[in-house]
């Protein structure tokens, strides 16, 4: 009996302990670090193969650098943050895919584009479907049907980003002296194209220019020497061009090997931002006005951002990616900034808490202060013209400064004075 | 608009140095479509993968690209043969489908698109040259070396191929085989040994057309798809399996795109080429220089 009271007590006690040891893991669990809790997940695709992944994984790297500054201050929320990302490829399809795997699978607290428009359009649907706030990436005019309340565009083009793109370069243009009187345009037939050809129109029409030339080329087109001559034939002062990557570069080179004369040349040259196409044509770009989005203009160094451009340059290399950064990296840690201070002012990751304060508020990021539309565009365009002047060579070094990639309009931001196209190929 | 005499003059010249660069990459699908009828529809892709091992060499050594891709002919040569070998094996030998060795190399145009974006990025990639970047002017006339030192090359191609056809014993062979494999075997010669070789001079010829490429505009992975069109239309409208009928053909691609651009706008030009080409086909079933 003793004996059995004796094992009955030292199972009880046995037990006891057990439970006391959970009670007090549970407990320490409680009051451990909020370190030891569920990362905060950041899921999103990214072109890191195909045709968009000079950018995609451009923009990767400089979000990479947020979540680590992010997590060296404590994490968001008291969590460190952890980001998931697949490569989406550079094609929309895979977008579906990607976004289930991530919401039902990886368990995301919240979701990001990935790049730009298109993939953004295939994206957009889904956060819809789960009623989450999803931040895109460099699309242009993506929510104008959607209309989706919770849908935020890194982009600074506002809700009509074709005029957006090419008013910067008109306004540069109608500073000339004299004032150029005709404008030629010329973009590829397709999508891209065509709204760079509407703005391109209605920028004419509200400067009062006469349209010379206005035709389209191709996609596939690899040679664009004749389309160049042919633009020349009518003479025209402004020659205004909507392309894609590829295409600006063939472009620039028929431009340069046809000798093309007019006062100003360039607009909406997609690639041309990048510091490949910068090696690639060096002094041919002597010249070109192009839209571009931040550079290291005097009146653009935001606070942080000169640091991160650091930063970002110095793991570039080492990462394969665009080496100097200028045009994709501090968009997507802006991007990533803007939810992180929406989550840890709402102390939410929810659509609905998430929504209404990003539409409500003008964050301080690195690229400036940023305020979202009704549309979840940005509220205010804030595109830039620089014309790339005094290029030598074909050292990319040289475009991490700021005298050979010049903002020249609008006013507000300019670093450096217009030249006509013939004066900055002299 | 008015078209001027130098706008006329400079369309024509571009059409004609575009046309030699068509040929030059149409000339491996000439001889694998026309000789040995197989579908080769990755032979763009082949040019591509030829264009980035002339990057790889011209960065390495600093040799000129066209020179590069010469120099690449014969690993071109070899790596063709042994692809004939394994699609003959799994393909050809079996008396299977045309439509199975095209899916043959449709999933190898995929698979070295990927190999590449895997090895090189997706990037543009260039090489530099003096005559990259350099145009001869004779008055209102230019003339980009950038197209006009590929033209050169293309034609000097087509002739060498031309004549190694015409003047050879193993160039009559591979025309031969062409028209009658059988009687190949009634002089003892292999016909599978003469389309080895017939495919690894298509292939050969891809790293020559990569130079060009190269040359011509900035490189990415999947630029092959720009011409797979065109490379089949100006097999079919010169004539399946012949070397004059590509260079005519290619040629009056090249002058239809820029004189339609500047004619009717440069929108109209694929267009106008591929109904031009279907009229005279209509015409001539066999193409300009087919064997009806």
């Amino acid at each position: 009996m003793m004996q059995r009271r004796t094992r009955a007590t030292g199972a009880g006690g046995f037990r006891a302990a057990v439970l006391a040891t959970l009670a007090a893991l549970s407990m320490a669990a409680a009051s451990l670090p909020a370190a030891a809790e569920e990362p905060l997940k950041i899921g999103f695709g990214m072109a890191e193969t195909g045709p968009l992944a000079g950018t995609g994984k451009s923009a990767l790297l400089a979000m990479t650098i947020w979540a680590e500054d992010v997590n060296a201050k404590g994490g968001l929320l008291g969590r460190q943050v952890k980001l998931i990302h697949y490569d989406d490829q550079s094609n929309p399809a895979n977008v579906p895919a990607l976004y289930a795997k991530l919401i039902d699978l990886d368990k995301v607290d919240l979701i990001i584009s990935g790049y730009a428009t298109p993939i953004i359009a295939s994206t957009i649907p889904i956060a819809m479907q789960h009623d989450m706030v999803l931040m895109g990436f460099f699309g242009l005019a993506n929510n104008a049907k959607f209309k989706y309340d919770k849908y935020f565009g890194i982009f600074p083009a506002g809700e009509k980003p074709a005029l957006a793109i090419m008013q910067p370069f008109f306004d540069a243009a109608m500073t000339l002296n004299p004032k150029p009187k005709t404008v030629a345009a010329v973009y590829p037939e397709m999508e891209f194209g065509q709204s760079i050809k509407n703005g391109v129109k209605t920028a004419a029409a509200a400067a009062g220019l006469q349209t010379v030339y206005d035709q389209g080329f191709p996609p596939s087109m690899t040679d664009l020497t004749t389309v160049v001559r042919q633009i020349q034939a009518t003479n025209p002062d402004i020659v205004a061009i909507g392309t894609q990557p590829g295409q600006s570069i063939a472009i620039v080179r028929a431009i340069n090997e046809v000798g093309l004369k007019a006062k100003i040349v360039g607009g909406g040259m997609t690639g041309l931002q990048t510091t490949d196409a910068e090696g690639l044509l060096g002094e041919q770009l002597n010249g070109f006005v192009n839209f571009n989005i931040w550079l290291p203009a005097p009146k653009m160094q935001y606070p942080g951002v000169m640091d991160f451009v650091k930063r970002y340059q110095e793991r570039a290399k080492a990462a394969g990616v665009d080496p100097i950064g200028y045009y994709a990296a501090p968009w997507a840690y802006a991007e990533l900034q803007v939810l992180g201070q929406a989550v840890e002012a709402t102390k939410s990751t929810a659509g609905d808490k998430l929504g209404p304060y990003i539409h409500a508020t003008t964050f301080k990021t690195i690229i400036g202060d940023v305020k979202f539309g009704e549309s979840g565009e940005w509220a205010q365009p804030r595109m830039l013209a620089a014309q790339f002047q005094n290029v030598k060579g074909n050292d990319i070094e040289q475009f991490k400064g700021t005298d050979k990639v010049v903002v020249v309009s609008p006013a507000e931001y300019k670093s450096g004075e217009l030249l006509s196209f013939e004066d900055a190929r002299r | 608009m008015t078209i001027t005499y130098p706008l006329l003059v400079n369309a024509v010249i571009a059409g004609l140095l575009m046309g030699g660069f068509y040929a030059a990459l149409s000339v491996g699908a000439t001889v694998a479509f026309g000789l040995l009828d197989i579908v080769n529809i990755a032979h763009p892709t082949f040019a591509v993968v030829g264009a980035y091992a002339v990057l790889v060499l011209n960065r390495a050594f600093n040799i000129d690209p066209i020179l590069c891709g010469l120099l690449l002919t014969p690993i071109f040569y070899g790596a063709g043969m042994l692809l004939y070998q394994l699609y003959h094996h799994f393909f050809e030998r079996r008396g299977d489908d045309a439509m199975r060795g095209l899916a043959f190399f449709f999933g190898l145009m995929f698979i070295a698109e990927v190999a590449m974006i895997m090895l090189f990025g997706v990037d543009f990639r260039y090489v530099h040259a003096p005559y990259i970047t350099t145009t001869w002017n004779f008055g209102a006339v230019a003339l980009p070396l950038r197209l006009a030192v590929p033209f050169a090359g293309s034609i000097l191609m087509l002739l060498a191929l031309e004549l190694y056809l015409k003047k050879t014993f193993i160039g009559r062979a591979i025309v031969a085989v062409a028209q009658d494999p059988f009687a190949l075997r009634l002089v003892a010669v292999s016909p599978v040994r003469i389309k080895r070789i017939a495919f690894g001079i298509a292939c050969a010829s891809a790293a020559l057309a990569g130079a060009f490429i190269i040359v011509i505009e900035p490189l990415q992975p999947a630029v092959g798809r720009e011409f797979i069109g065109r490379v089949f239309a100006i097999c079919v409208f010169g004539g399946l399996g012949s070397l004059p009928g590509t260079i005519v053909a290619a040629v009056s691609l090249g002058l239809v795109e820029n004189l339609s651009t500047i004619f009717i706008g440069a929108s109209w030009s694929p267009a106008v080429a591929f109904g031009v080409l279907l009229a005279t086909l209509a015409w001539r079933p066999s193409g300009l220089f087919g064997r009806s």
